[in-house]
């Protein structure tokens, strides 16, 4: 699981260095962080386009007679509702319910799915997944080596994407090949910034000639910090923030990606939990009175900051946080303890942006 | 944010803060280098005024999207004012660290400590 060696470079690494990027060690890959500054990739990507190289995270194949009857087992969404070229989130449970990873699953076939990992959780997912494999009737197979992913993103995503395809782009929550610049590539309705957009899974050695491209289209870099304040403000769940083995789905708020009658790994304590109601719940917060939290604030009276910083769209404080159960509606006042130092915070519907509320 | 500079009339401090000196009163703030490192500036959080603050002791925090920073007393004394507009601006730090971003003022209590502080030429050479 820890990173051994030398940092991985994706095949940008030399376009990153190029654009000006901070690169920083991430989950045992160098990524560019921020390019010209996250305040302004930020903004880029909610009124523009901007391309964030996710090349670091993984791939893992099932392919096989059995391949939809064992992701049943192990992922925590209805597989059998995904249609050819659908595309689903799920998280993969120990058997006590503890989230081991956060996926999107993509049908790429009858019999061939391909499931994207974090990268800092590949390697533990691959052997959680092959161990679990025995007794079906396929074949999973590592695949983190042969994809460069782009994400896209941003209102003007699409039509950017789009004008170097074949086809028309598939649509949300969809994932289908296209032929961009010459290259095949997976083109998934996927993203995680909030906005309209695609992901490209590209073979490596395509993937400097599609970046390129991307760029002279008028497409800008965006990095990881970038990448996280986005997500925060439309309250994606960062998995070693807000998801970890010792807490479930339910109170994660991802009951909704839990299907418990499907009888996957962990669906026993996820539905007793579901049942009970959870002793905790992840909140969305904003900061009433000025100041940041941050990971690991103490709430007071109970709970932990599990992700905390500065909404750039929304120019307050924001985050999300575990919380007892009774103080998790809409409009509790929070305490949190930031450095010693007691702030004010309010429980947000969410997501916390909207076009509407911006 | 601006090119990379340290004005030849301020003496810096090892942590990245600078001090411009005038009679018994010091103005504070952090160095190009500080701010660069940090990233665009999201929130200070100023100590009060009426506060002492100790030469080489953090006395105040500011924050980037990514991290929260102490910013280093170069000089001990008594803080007479500090800079509200960064409230609403924070961004002023990066964009002129050492005009409109400046943090707080001091009432040196020991104004023979500027001695301890370095030159333009020593900073930057700190720098590497």
């Amino acid at each position: 699981m820890d990173p051994v060696g030398p940092p991985l470079r994706t095949p940008l690494f030399d376009r990153h260095v190029a654009a000006g990027a901070r690169v920083v060690p991430f989950a045992g890959w160098e990524m560019p962080v921020q390019y010209t500054g996250v305040l302004e990739e930020h903004r880029t990507v909610r009124t523009a386009v901007g391309v964030f190289d996710v090349s670091h995270m993984g791939e893992v194949e099932t392919t096989g007679p059995g391949a939809a009857d064992f992701l049943q087992r192990v992922l925590s969404n209805d597989v059998s509702k995904m249609a050819l070229g659908g595309a689903q989130y799920s998280l993969l449970c120990r058997e006590d319910g503890g989230v081991l990873d956060d996926l999107f699953t993509y049908r790429l076939g009858p019999e061939r799915y391909l499931t994207v990992t974090n990268a800092a959780n590949h390697a533990k997912d691959l052997g959680w997944l092959q161990q679990h494999a025995d007794g079906f009737d396929c074949t999973v197979t590592d695949r983190a080596g042969d994809f460069a992913m782009l994400a896209v993103q941003g209102p003007l995503a699409r039509e950017t994407v789009q004008a170097m395809a074949d086809k028309p782009l598939p649509g949300k929550f969809t994932a289908e090949p296209r032929t961009i610049r010459g290259h095949e590539v997976l083109v998934c309705g996927t993203g995680y910034t909030g906005e309209d957009g695609v992901e490209l899974l590209i073979r490596p050695e395509d993937a400097v000639n599609v970046w390129d491209e991307l760029m002279r289209r008028g497409a800008a870099p965006a990095g990881l910090a970038a990448r996280d304040t986005l997500r925060l403000e439309v309250c994606f769940h960062l998995y070693g923030n807000d998801l970890m083995e010792s807490r479930g789905p339910i109170e994660a708020g991802l009951g909704w990606a839990c299907k418990e009658d499907t009888g996957f790994i962990g669906s026993e304590a996820v539905r007793a939990t579901r049942e009970a109601g959870p002793a905790e719940k992840l909140v969305p917060f904003v900061m009433t009175a000025g100041g940041l939290a941050r990971q690991g604030n103490p709430v007071v009276g109970g709970g932990e900051v599990t992700s905390g910083t500065m909404g750039p769209s929304l120019g307050v404080g924001i985050g999300m946080a575990y919380v007892p159960a009774e103080r998790a509606a809409p409009g509790t006042p929070l305490e949190i303890d930031v450095r010693g130092k007691q702030r004010p915070a309010e429980v947000h519907t969410k997501p916390l942006y909207t076009k509407e509320n911006a | 944010m601006a090119d990379a500079s340290y004005p030849e009339d301020l003496l810096y401090h090892p942590e990245h803060d600078w001090a411009r000196i005038d009679g018994e009163i010091a103005t504070l703030g952090i160095t190009w280098y500080a701010q660069d490192a940090l990233g665009e500036i999201v929130f200070f959080d100023p100590p009060e005024v009426g506060t002492t603050i100790s030469k080489d002791a953090p006395y105040a925090e500011v924050e980037s999207v990514k991290a929260v920073s102490d910013v280093v007393a170069p000089l001990s004394g008594e803080i007479v004012e500090v800079n509200t507009a960064l409230s609403d601006t924070p961004e002023k730090v990066n964009e002129d660290v050492y005009g409109e971003g400046w943090l707080v003022k001091l009432r040196l209590s020991d104004p023979s400590e500027r001695d301890a502080l370095l030159s333009q030429a020593d900073y930057v050479a700190t720098l590497g």
